[in-house]
């Protein structure tokens, strides 16, 4: 039985023309201690069309993961997606959708690759019964079609003797192909959109291109949408078709990847792409941005960026940048753009 | 000559190494069975040799398992080595015992990856940084706290924090509370065990910048060890590629990284993901992984995985010597011909 048949059964939610995926005004607040709240995404925006490889990118601390977890409604309690956020999934309110109606797109149209697949595996289910169980949960298959679609699926991913494989338990994998069966659980049912949040992070450069090369390979044949998050760089040089910068619970910067690098905007961007160490670079020394990201409890009023910023002036203080377009789906959240002979450098605060 | 012969010219030193480390094992035993009898051995580190000079930083890269982290703490004897020499300035440190082995290890410090799972997190970071000094009896009372000061001062942080406790830093701070300590013994040579790997890029090019800084004002030696090329190509004068215990490649950075002659290397340069859309640069994809240390293949250990157009039955039988295939350019591969590669290498 072939996976469109396996899936035939299935509603298909009608494709409007619309985006893949609408954030809107997406809010996530987590009670701190004191009565604080730390505003982890605070008010972002954005849209994923079918086919396209989104990469989100920052600090640790900026949002990016929350971001994630919201899209899948899995923000940890005590946090909470705020009223006024909207999540349209091909035309779908994602956030008042009945649980029973979310789980049913959960792992079927959306899955999620997280970056430490040893926590997100059942260490006591061989790696074929959770690849299989996915299988069962989302269609009619028979037990014995749904262990041949997950060898089959492990085959896929790369891994040698899948047969065999599929039979062992997470601990008895290494790290790089524990994470292809997390790419393969989150494959197997042909998602129209995957989101993986940091999937190389813990992995070896060898490995990590391996798997880079999955994925692309995966999504060509597929043509699925893939919201990549990351810190690295140079994973979005390679992967993206847009980049959406964040910092501080709030979208800073959103680009085309080759506009993004050519002509990054928002000073926060700039700062990033000039820390990067290169292989070429021949021992320069390296630009960093000072300081760290603020607590979400308290984000800094006016500009959020401006106490690390080597651009900020007086009116940064006092009024908080909106995100204006710049260029063809190029948007920035920073003073510069009404003022860019403000851009002079000075030694900043922090 | 030996190859070891042609480490001395080529560490370029008239003057003595700083370390040297001759032949470098650390076998750990693999017990099975009702009685728990030694039944083999995981090769870590498996006959490592290379010299640091004074005020040198030699990185050493690998993937996980390569044994880069278990040969830095055989130098420091934080893991006893199973056999190799190991001098220190002239003296053979293997051969130290209970004070003498505490007066060595003043001069040779080190930095974890980690610095929250090395701090304790009920000493404030000031009694953290003193213990170095009163164990080591260099200062008491209150020149303690004022070197304690100065040391805060020239890693960045405020004087004031002495009185802090781990948690209420950042990692970036803890990094910079963790060179402190290590400073504080004033030694030569740190071994710097994957500082900035958990550090996000802005703050990881602060603490590399603070590390050339400090080498600069004290005239320190480090062994980088390191997994991303990138960080090692900014830190340091020579890089040691380790694969399955083994050094594979040694030269000095921009040899290393303008011509790597290992297949291995040339493959690990060019999986390094490159921070330019328009890059058209190809990239070797290596199969599979790494074997296990446990049981390494026969003859050369990468041969399992080796892309060479000229790999043949002698890779699967003979260990290639680490020898000087161009000046002061080491490589272990029977396929690399001396002087000019025999592959054209990627440029990354």
């Amino acid at each position: 039985m072939t996976l469109s048949q396996l899936r035939s059964s299935q509603p298909v939610p009608a494709v409007g023309g619309g985006p893949l995926l609408n954030v809107q005004a997406l809010h996530v607040a987590f009670p701190a201690g004191g009565g604080a709240i730390a505003r982890a995404v605070d008010g972002i925006s954005f849209t994923i069309a079918h086919g396209e490889t989104v990469c989100l990118v920052g600090e640790s601390g900026c949002g990016k993961s929350v971001t994630a977890l919201s899209l899948l409604r899995l923000v940890p309690s005590p946090g909470r997606i705020e009223a006024g956020s909207a999540i349209h999934f091909n035309g779908l309110d994602l956030l008042t959708l009945p649980d029973e109606e979310l789980r049913s797109i959960r792992g079927n149209r959306m899955a999620m690759i997280f970056q430490e697949p040893m926590t997100a595996l059942n260490p006591v289910l061989s790696v074929g019964d959770q690849i299989a169980e996915v299988v069962r949960v989302h269609t009619k298959a028979s037990r014995r079609d749904a262990w041949d679609k997950a060898v089959d699926m492990l085959g896929q991913v790369g891994i040698a003797d899948p047969a065999t494989r599929a039979k062992q338990y997470p601990h008895e994998l290494s790290g790089g192909m524990r994470q292809r069966v997390m790419i393969a659980m989150a494959l197997v049912l042909e998602p129209q959109f995957v989101i993986a949040d940091e999937p190389t992070t813990a992995l070896d450069v060898t490995i990590q291109a391996q798997i880079l090369e999955l994925l692309r390979e995966l999504r060509a044949r597929t043509g699925m949408a893939l919201l990549l998050i990351t810190h690295d760089l140079g994973v979005v040089a390679e992967m993206a078709s847009r980049v959406i910068v964040m910092y501080a619970g709030q979208v800073v910067e959103e680009a085309p990847v080759e506009a993004l690098f050519a002509n990054a905007s928002h000073p926060y961007t700039e700062g990033l792409l000039a820390a990067i160490p290169r292989l070429g670079a021949d021992q320069a020394r390296l630009t960093t941005i000072p300081g760290t990201v603020p607590a979400p409890t308290d984000w800094p009023t006016g500009c959020r960026f401006r106490e690390r910023c080597a651009y900020a002036y007086d009116r940064c203080a006092t009024e908080a940048p909106a995100l204006v377009q710049i260029g063809s789906a190029h948007r920035v959240r920073c003073h510069l753009v009404q003022e860019p002979e403000r851009r002079v450098r000075r030694e900043p605060r922090a | 000559m030996t190859s070891l012969a042609h480490a001395e010219r080529a560490a370029g030193t008239a003057t003595v190494p700083l370390l040297e480390i001759k032949n470098l094992t650390k076998h750990f035993p693999i017990r099975s069975g009702l009685l728990q009898r030694v039944t083999g051995a995981v090769k870590a580190v498996d006959g490592v040799s290379f010299q640091i000079a004074p005020g040198e930083t030699l990185a050493l890269v690998g993937e996980s398992g390569c044994g880069k982290t278990t040969t830095g703490r055989a130098i420091l004897r934080l893991i006893e080595p199973t056999s190799g020499s190991i001098a220190f300035n002239g003296t053979d440190i293997l051969t130290l015992r209970g004070e003498s082995l505490r007066r060595m290890r003043r001069h040779m410090q080190i930095v974890f990856q980690d610095p929250y799972g090395s701090l304790n997190p009920r000493m404030t970071i000031g009694a953290a940084i003193r213990e170095g000094l009163i164990v080591h009896q260099l200062a008491d009372g209150a020149a303690a706290d004022t070197r304690v000061a100065k040391l805060l001062d020239e890693v960045g942080l405020r004087p004031e924090y002495a009185a802090r406790y781990p948690h209420e830093f950042s990692g970036g701070q803890r990094q910079r509370v963790g060179i402190a300590r290590a400073l504080a013994v004033e030694p030569s040579f740190i071994v710097c065990d994957e500082p900035v790997s958990a550090l996000d890029v802005s703050v990881q090019a602060q603490v590399v910048n603070l590390l050339r800084d400090l080498q600069r004002d004290r005239g320190l030696a480090y062994l980088f060890i390191a997994h991303d090329l990138a960080v090692v190509a900014h830190m340091a004068d020579r890089v040691a590629v380790m694969y399955l215990g083994r050094i594979v490649e040694l030269a000095p950075r921009r040899s290393l990284f303008a011509t790597p002659l290992m297949p291995y290397t040339q493959a690990l340069l060019s999986a390094v993901p490159v921070p330019d859309p328009t890059s058209t640069r190809t990239r070797i994809l290596l199969p599979g992984e790494p074997p296990s240390p446990a049981n390494p293949p026969s003859g050369c250990v990468f041969h399992p995985r080796c892309l060479h157009p000229a790999k043949d039955d002698a890779c699967t039988r003979l260990v290639p010597p680490l020898e000087e295939k161009a000046p002061g350019h080491f490589v272990a591969c029977l396929k690399v011909n001396r002087t000019s590669p025999s592959t054209p290498a990627p440029t990354p």
